[in-house]
């Protein structure tokens, strides 16, 4: 049985910037593990969460859903959590059906934070929008691996996804893999990415009227995350996922980032 | 009594000097404007007074109203009373111009040691501002500068200026980019905000025409990094007529 699960390393592709350490420690039944969530047909569906205490030697956490015929599901994580923490969603698609994802990874120190999707339009017409965005500092890594399958008979398939990530400080980093499999002729797939720092204009800017540099950076990256929460039609789940990626900001103004 | 004071300030950017020695007293009540050709040095004053990072100050002084204004990070300098109005105002998507205002002037109320304003307080105060420079309150609701016209901006940035209320101002070619009807919305807003016997401003400006609608006390030519020329209203007249070469020379 053991034999069967061996433990994934980085070089497994869905592995590949995972934290070493943790992958090296892992229990692998723990790892085989997914949480099943069906939507049935023309349901609409929500799931917000947030992932946000630290547990040595880390956390994955892994979701398979299946959206049926003309469902809706719509999926928001905060990833905030360290100092390994994963968050994988494996979404197929029936005739019709919606996926909406919204990511945020956000965190300094050494923490890595991914998001790893594989998102399976399996019959026509269905649509998916993915927005991932990464705020990290310190040695800090922040990951979007998302795939995209379309197959073969799965035409008028409409699949976005974005990706864009802040680097407070040097040092912290960055990746994105964008991976798409389309068998089908007629289909709308477009990604982006991109991975910068904060705008230092944009931060002056707000230091001549006032708003000191703690202050400028948290309005700023507020409205960076704010596209990957955009989704969330819940006011009241909105503005909660909202401050529980802001507060680690809160805490980490003691670590002395710079804007 | 001086509010601005510069002395022999020398400043460089990216390792070459810029200002080389510029010498400057601005009273309450006053209204100075730096004229100068392109490269003199006029908007490396601007941010060196803002403290915008890269603009390094290697000798001089500035005393704003009694303190060492180098000495202060640049959102003390606005607390203080400074304000920077930008050649080219920065826009920053995904966060609303009433948003960004509130932050700003509750901010500089905090560091001066005064509460908060109240919602309903502040943008009854900003609906104001906006009037007095005809802008559509609804635009303040809008990203800053984002989708904003080059006027827009500027009118946006007078806006700013009233909302936030400073005891100087230094503004860096407001004028640029307007239409003849904005730069007198523009000029009439810049007296009605900061002609008062306890505020001052100098006005950055290649041209007179802004001059016409702010009438200044004090012209000053600025050149190769230093006043070289310091006169009345007439002065700006003059060199409009010459050129900067004839007049400078």
């Amino acid at each position: 049985m053991t034999q069967a699960l061996a433990l994934p390393t980085n070089r497994d592709e869905d592995w590949r910037y995972a934290d070493a350490a943790y992958l090296a420690g892992a229990d692998p039944v723990a790892l085989a593990q997914w949480e099943e969530v069906q939507v049935a047909p023309g349901e609409a569906r929500r799931d917000y969460r947030v992932l946000a205490a630290d547990s040595a030697p880390g956390h994955v956490e892994r979701l398979r859903v299946q959206v049926c015929a003309g469902g809706r599901f719509e999926l928001a994580v905060v990833n905030a959590a360290g100092p390994y923490a994963r968050f994988e969603a494996e979404v197929t698609l029936e005739q019709g059906a919606h996926f909406a994802f919204g990511g945020v990874t956000i965190g300094g120190g050494d923490r890595v934070q991914e998001f790893v999707t594989r998102v399976i339009h399996a019959e026509p017409d269905a649509t998916s929008q993915q927005v991932v965005r990464a705020v990290q500092w310190g040695r800090a890594t922040g990951n979007f691996l998302g795939r995209i399958e379309v197959a073969r008979h799965a035409q008028k398939t409409d699949a976005g996804q974005n990706f864009k990530a802040i680097l407070l400080e040097k040092g912290a980093t960055a990746n994105t893999k964008p991976e798409l499999e389309i068998y089908a002729d007629d289909v709308k797939c477009a990604h982006g990415a991109a991975i910068g720092a904060l705008d230092q204009q944009a931060g002056f800017y707000m230091a001549s009227r006032g708003i000191p540099p703690e202050a400028a950076r948290k309005l700023l990256v507020r409205a960076f995350i704010a596209d990957a929460l955009e989704g969330v039609s819940d006011a009241a789940e909105h503005d909660r996922l909202l401050d529980a990626a802001l507060v680690v900001l809160d805490g980490a103004m003691m670590e002395g980032v710079g804007v | 009594m001086t509010m601005l004071q510069i002395d022999n300030l020398q400043a460089e950017v990216a390792g070459k000097p810029i200002l080389k020695g510029l010498s400057l007293d601005v009273k309450p009540g006053e209204v100075h404007a730096i004229m100068g050709p392109n490269g003199a040095g006029k908007s490396t004053l601007g941010y060196t007074l803002g403290g915008r990072p890269g603009y390094e100050v290697t000798g001089g002084s500035v005393d704003f109203a009694g303190q060492d204004l180098l000495a202060l990070e640049p959102h003390e300098r606005a607390a203080a009373g400074l304000f920077l109005g930008f050649q080219y105002p920065v826009e920053i998507p995904g966060v609303s111009f009433v948003q960004f205002l509130r932050e700003a002037l509750n901010a500089q109320r905090a560091t001066r040691g005064e509460g908060p304003l109240s919602g309903g307080d502040f943008l009854k105060l900003a609906r104001e501002k906006a009037a007095l420079l005809r802008l559509d309150m609804d635009m303040l609701k809008r990203p800053v500068n984002v989708g904003f016209s080059g006027g827009e901006k500027k009118r946006a940035e007078m806006v700013q200026m009233g909302i936030l209320d400073p005891k100087f101002a230094v503004l860096d070619e407001t004028d640029s980019g307007l239409d003849i009807d904005a730069l007198r919305i523009v000029g009439e807003g810049i007296n009605a905000i900061m002609r008062k016997p306890d505020k001052a401003v100098l006005l950055i400006t290649h041209y007179q025409r802004l001059l016409d609608y702010v009438k200044p006390d004090v012209v000053h030519v600025l050149a190769g990094g230093r006043i070289v020329k310091t006169g009345g209203p007439e002065l700006a007249l003059e060199l409009e007529r010459e050129g900067y070469e004839a007049v400078a020379a």
